[in-house]
């Protein structure tokens, strides 16, 4: 795989945390505050290990802790996809 | 005198019923949720037959949130928690937070959830173990996701006595309220219905190897040969009395009025086994006499050997065939911690509607049992008060005792409260 | 008249040596017990310390049959019960066996056998639909761990009530809170309570991976745990048991029994707040700790000793500490604070009633354990955690708390055996 898109990662988050009841999840997230979608600590670690499964990147523990929005996260995950292996 | 303590809200999830009034249905209706387990492929296991919850969908009830991070079994718990505190009408407001507990029973914890893991452990890797396993699959997470959905976080526990444990949920709920929380929720819930759950209970040697829906689970019958194993349970809201009139409620099921438990001897001991002494000393924690009770929900196990030792404890204690005796759960299957909490909801309706349900498929109960087994036909009676009795493998013995509460009288009257017998 | 709890047994199985005399020469020799795990190849695991207990079924004198049919949770119940019961001194043919009861905690309970059976069952994983024809006679046993409970009960034949409390991390704690209400509301006399757990297997070390609470100080298991300190990184997961003979006070007056300690208070609190997580303020822990005061009947202030949880993850050291000022004010900045976490691990439902055996044996000795390997302290615990060394000093009462997933908050006051035969 080679780019980890918003959708991907939506589709994660729902997997490993479960939708918002108010559906905030459909519209543009990009720089919202995981916090504010819902999301917490737990969710975010099961999210990481998801993408370690699925992108085969892998997220240091305390950079998990630091990653505030989705774009934080598609950005690192990118950023390590981008690099030759 | 001491507080009495009240059943304000019930919520209940049954093979044969999800929801009260539809299990109370399917229990007078003679309706059995006995069939083939439809969860996984079981031909290829000797056991097929088990009291299965199908037309319960967890997404319509609860936030798809709570989703990922639950047991079958948790669902069954938070959803039945929440019909039970909407049951009572229990304002917002109505306690503070430390007023109100939660104590529940559970017998194999979030079972399914675990399998699940330790097969991603064992196929995939360490890195692809959930991070919901350390909390999914516990005993007392439903105590736990209970308490974090309604905000309860006055004294709670959990406990395990395999079909015993939610009777002791109630009485420790009850003790509870007695020690000052004024509301707590209480129950058990269980589910262990993927492959390697079923095999367990295969293991246990008391399952019914029977093939027929309605043959296969057959307490206190002559055919009796095991028990059908059953999913789901009920949650109760206890509330002190005085709470319960303070803030009106508007409906009161009945009085968790006495309990009781005993262990039994280890085997080879002379000693008798200890349910007809948990009978007793819930009768005597009510204050009531034998000749009080007006009808038994047995623990009915269907292994022919503990059915005869249930049916000596009872024409023991009250008299060969003096009191109507029911085992609904012939219907639904043994719901381990569900089934004690189930039988406390059907003996509460009994009082409620002046009617004992029967006993599934029994007919032909051995004379010599010398118990008056409600069979066929439920059978119209007033009750007043009834004896919930509950054992669990190893030797756990627990009963509850139930009682009518009186309408409150409206105005205020001298010297005609019901005496205590 | 108010009946009053007391211990007059105790029996122990720990990381670092079994048995009280061993387990209290660990807590006061400031050493760890913690090491790389040994019960299988940890290397595939995040964190692959924890601290074990060297325990042989064989050499503790339990029967072939009894060793194929306990799990090792079970065996180190009833190990610890037997050894309590003859600590104690009594002869339970003695007396009404309706009267003695037994209330066991434990928060995973048959975790390893669980896992051998799966193993065999699903040949390594491979199959969901699990093989029942390699089942093994005890499975069911492994499902449903209220079992653990009845071999404690079959122990001393006792008939009353027989409980399993499973409050995941606070079972250590409340299996003993809840024998000791069975005894003063009269439903018995004496109480095999205690706890025991040993969940050091793969399963249970992949789950705390995954939620990243175990420390991953795998190049120095010894100092793998420590609590409060600014550089500790998780906890270090343990097995062990402990259990307790309690009985009520007139009861072992009569009989001139050795009094340990008397439980004079108890209570237990839920968060509600979240399954993992912790509120910062402590305000649930903080009211647990004044209920068990109250119940006691004594000021904060006279409180000498805190046995702490102590787990050593950042949020539970500052949950803690938050909790402690919250519910004592400026005494908590006075009263010595130590975990032997730091020492023997974190045994999940089992570690509640280890620190319980610990607070007796600190009052009896008039030793406070150490908090091993609290070299620099977190500078927002800023507390008296009694770094390093054991430290000499009367106690008349203790507390001892406990924190767990579900947001369980319970505390427990333990007061010296001279101040309950006063």
């Amino acid at each position: 795989m080679s780019k980890m898109t918003i959708d991907d990662l939506r589709r994660v988050l729902i997997e490993c945390a479960g939708e918002t009841d108010d559906g905030s999840l459909s519209g543009d997230i990009q720089d919202q505050d995981f916090a504010s979608l819902g999301y917490d600590s737990l969710a975010l670690m099961e999210t990481a290990a998801r993408i370690t499964a699925e992108f085969g990147v892998q997220i240091p523990d305390e950079r998990i802790a630091e990653l505030r929005t989705p774009r934080e996260v598609l950005d690192l995950v990118n950023d390590a996809l981008a690099q030759p292996s | 005198m001491t507080e009495k303590v009240y059943v304000t809200g019930i919520g209940l999830l049954a093979p044969n019923g999800v929801g009260l009034e539809r299990y109370w249905e399917a229990a007078l209706e003679g309706r059995t949720g006995i069939g083939t387990l439809t969860r996984f492929d079981v031909s290829g296991y000797p056991i097929r037959l088990a009291g299965q919850i199908d037309d319960f969908d967890a997404a319509g009830h609860l936030p798809s949130r709570l989703l990922p991070q639950t047991d079958a079994s948790t669902r069954f718990a938070l959803v039945a928690a929440d019909w039970a505190l909407a049951d009572a009408k229990i304002e917002q407001g109505a306690f503070a937070d430390y007023e109100m507990g939660v104590v529940t029973s559970n017998a194999s914890g979030g079972f399914e959830f675990t399998h699940r893991e330790f097969k991603k452990l064992w196929s995939q890797g360490p890195g692809s173990v959930s991070v919901y396993e350390s909390f999914a699959w516990f005993y007392a997470v439903n105590t736990g996701q209970i308490s974090i959905r309604h905000q309860l976080r006055g004294p709670s526990s959990a406990l395990v006595a395999e079909q015993a444990g939610g009777l002791d949920a109630l009485g420790h709920a009850r003790r509870t309220v007695l020690r000052g929380t004024p509301m707590v929720v209480t129950g058990g819930v269980d589910s262990a219905l993927d492959p390697w759950g079923w095999v367990a209970q295969i293991s246990s040697g008391r399952l019914s190897p029977a093939t027929d829906p309605h043959r296969a689970y057959l307490p206190f019958d002559a055919d009796a040969c095991g028990y059908v194993p059953g999913e789901g349970g009920a949650l109760l809201v206890l509330e002190s009395a005085g709470a319960a009139r303070s803030r009106a409620a508007q409906h009161v099921y009945g009085e968790i009025a006495g309990y009781a438990t005993t262990f039994d001897p280890p085997a080879g001991s002379s000693r008798p086994p200890g349910l007809r002494r948990a009978a007793e000393l819930a009768l005597a924690d009510a204050g009531l006499a034998p000749a009080e009770i007006d009808v038994v929900f047995a623990d009915a196990s269907g292994v022919r050997e503990l059915d005869r030792a249930e049916a000596a404890a009872i024409s023991g204690l009250f008299g060969p065939g003096a009191v109507p005796v029911t085992a609904p759960k012939a219907l639904t299957g043994r719901l381990y911690s569900g089934g004690g909490p189930v039988d406390v909801a059907g003996a509460l309706l009994s009082i409620r509607d002046g009617v004992i349900p029967p006993s599934g498929g029994t007919t032909d109960v051995p004379g010599e049992y010398g118990i008056d087994l409600v069979r066929g036909a439920p059978r119209p009676c007033r009750v007043r008060s009834a004896l919930v009795l509950a054992r669990g493998k190893w030797g756990f013995n627990s009963a509850i005792v139930v009682r009518a509460v009186p309408a409150e009288p409206a105005p205020p009257s001298v010297n005609t409260s019901p005496s205590r017998s | 008249m108010t009946r009053r709890v007391v211990i007059t047994g105790i029996g122990v199985r720990t990381p670092g040596g079994n048995g009280v005399k061993a387990f209290w020469e660990l807590l006061t020799s400031g050493q760890s017990a913690t090491r790389r795990i040994s019960h299988f190849d940890p290397s595939p695991y995040r964190s692959q310390v924890a601290a074990e207990a060297d325990f042989d079924p064989v050499h503790e004198g339990l029967s072939p049959l009894e060793i194929r049919r306990m799990d090792r949770a079970s065996q180190f119940a009833v190990t610890c019960a037997r050894d309590a019961i003859s600590d104690s001194g009594l002869e339970f043919e003695e007396f009404d066996p309706g009267r003695v009861g037994v209330s066991l905690g434990s928060a995973v309970a048959a975790a390893t056998s669980l896992e051998q059976e799966y193993l065999v069952l699903s040949d390594s994983g491979r199959n969901w639909l699990v093989d029942h024809t390699s089942l093994s006679p005890h499975m069911f046993d492994y499902l449903v761990p209220s079992v653990m409970a009845a071999e404690v009960a079959w122990t001393v034949a006792a008939e009353g009530p027989v409980a399993m409390v499973s409050n995941g991390c606070t079972s250590g704690i409340d299996s003993v809170g809840h024998a000791c209400q069975l005894i003063r509301e009269g439903s018995s006399d004496v109480m095999l309570a205690g706890a025991s757990d040993t969940p050091v297997t793969p399963i249970v070390v992949a789950c705390f991976d995954a939620i990243k609470a175990t420390s991953t100080r795998n190049d120095d298991p010894e100092h793998a745990s420590r609590p409060f300190d600014g550089s500790r990184n998780g906890f270090v997961l343990a097995e062990g048991a402990a259990m307790f003979v309690l009985e009520e006070y007139e009861h072992a007056k009569r009989r001139d029994a050795h009094i340990y300690a008397e439980i004079s208070g108890y209570a237990t609190r839920c968060n509600a707040y979240h399954m993992t997580g912790l509120k910062p303020d402590g305000r649930e822990m903080a009211e647990a700790i004044r209920v068990a005061l109250g119940e006691a009947r004594i000021d904060g202030t006279e409180i000498d000793y805190i046995n702490a949880h102590g787990s050593g993850t950042k949020q539970n050291d500052r949950h803690e500490t938050a909790a402690y000022k919250r519910s004592l004010g400026g005494h908590a900045y006075r009263v010595p604070i130590s975990s032997i976490k730091s020492m023997v691990g974190h045994s999940l439902g089992a570690i509640g009633s280890i620190e319980i055996a610990a607070c007796a044996l600190a009052i009896e000795n008039g030793v406070i354990p150490p908090t091993a390997n609290l070299r620099q302290a977190d500078p927002e615990c800023d507390l008296d955690y009694v770094p390093l060394t054991a430290r000499e000093k009367r106690l008349r009462s203790v507390l001892t708390v406990g924190s767990g997933f579900g947001g369980f908050q319970s505390a427990m006051i333990l007061r010296d055996a001279g101040g309950a035969a006063a």
